[in-house]
């Protein structure tokens, strides 16, 4: 099966471990996190969560392209499609991961990551971006079904021990295994 | 259950919670607070190296364990500090309902998404701010299987939604003992966890 998958694709065989790591220790960013946590439950009384700031965009471009339809949508009852907190928080992640890579030289600015290319090739722009955009729209219809993503059930969810968020956080990985094991494993 | 989402108990001496949860009330400040932590979570997350493609399919390799050093050090922290705030009536709880069919289907189609992109909808935003352009993609993906999702809304909140619904259930409700010592173990256990992986070895 796999002799014939790198025949088919001349597919690389890679290593995630030949790359480089994380620039700080994973247990101090976490407990970190984990502070950023009780700090928007006070300030903002809000668990962080990165999931619904696309939906809010969603709405809005929807709002604009076909808003009756739009409102007849179940799920923008009661959410109005707004800037809000959310969307803030995640334009602002871009800008603070920016400052991060910039102050500790580790700007990418390229569009096929290192370990990809290794795998698919160099020239794999068009595989990139079709798998990369069926990712996002399986995240993001997940992410609503199951209530949240890895930050709003995986970190949020489960520090509160909420049972719902401990099983979508398992099944996302479960899931994730499962597809990166056949994409990448030799 | 009833307990877990009630207002914190008239003990907070000074500067109580924000309550209201609507973006519309005091946006101005509402949107300052969501930038600053925005901000602080993006630094710390590329730092953290989860923004790399590889440490996130590195994880999902099971070789390195990188993602579940930090989202396990966040949860052991938040647990304790979010626990201990709430019981001082500081902070309320943000409980999402269980929902045991649209958790585990919603959550395995999120995971194959998580695989094929590598990011997910957090770190891909810091992907994206690291300099990995691929993470656009991802993020008009994104988009487009939100509005995907609102369209299937309505069928799956009549169909999937009920089956399994448990409401806001969280492990104080299936084991009902001392709610403080019970986050406590949690944590410790969490810590067990962690230390058994760094044990093992990987990254």
């Amino acid at each position: 099966m796999h002799e014939f998958m790198h025949r088919l694709g001349g597919l690389g065989d890679v290593d995630p471990l030949q790359y480089s790591g994380p620039a700080w220790s994973p247990y101090l960013v976490g407990a970190l996190i984990g502070v950023l946590s009780m700090l928007t439950f006070y300030f903002s009384n809000k668990p962080i969560g990165a999931s619904t700031a696309y939906a809010r965009i969603a709405g809005m471009i929807g709002l604009a392209v076909a808003p009756k339809h739009t409102r007849s949508l179940k799920y923008f009852e009661g959410k109005p499609p707004k800037v809000g907190w959310e969307l803030m928080l995640v334009l602002a992640v871009v800008a603070g991961a920016f400052l991060a890579a910039w102050t500790g030289g580790e700007l990418t600015g390229k569009f096929l990551p290192a370990m990809w290319q290794d795998r698919f090739g160099s020239d794999s722009y068009l595989l990139r971006t079709l798998v990369t955009l069926a990712g996002g729209v399986l995240m993001a219809f997940g992410a609503r079904m199951a209530g949240g993503c890895t930050s709003g059930h995986g970190i949020s969810g489960t520090l509160q021990l909420a049972i719902g968020s401990w099983v979508s956080a398992i099944c996302f990985f479960i899931g994730g295994i499962v597809a990166a094991m056949l994409m990448y494993a030799t | 259950m009833a307990t877990i989402t009630e207002q914190p108990p008239e003990t907070k001496a000074k500067a109580s919670p924000p309550v209201n949860s609507q973006p519309e009330a005091a946006p101005g400040k509402t949107l300052v607070l969501g930038a600053v932590f925005g901000l602080i979570f993006g630094f710390l997350l590329q730092k953290g190296g989860v923004a790399k493609f590889h440490v996130l399919i590195g994880q999902l390799m099971l070789v390195d364990f990188t993602v579940l050093k930090v989202m396990l050090s966040a949860v052991v922290v938040g647990a304790l500090g979010i626990h201990f705030m709430h019981r001082a009536g500081l902070v309320e709880l943000h409980i999402k309902p269980t929902r045991y069919a649209s958790n585990i289907i919603g959550g395995l189609l999120f995971g194959v998404g998580f695989a094929l992109s590598a990011y997910c909808p957090g770190t891909g935003a810091a992907a994206l701010g690291q300099g990995n352009y691929d993470a656009i993609a991802m993020m008009i993906g994104m988009i487009g299987g939100s509005y995907l999702f609102a369209e299937a809304s309505g069928w799956i909140g009549r169909h999937i939604d009920p089956i399994g619904d448990r409401g806001k259930l969280t492990l104080h409700d299936v084991i009902p003992v001392n709610r403080t010592g019970l986050v406590v173990a949690f944590a410790a256990v969490l810590v067990i966890v962690l230390v058994a992986i760094e044990t093992l070895g990987g990254r």
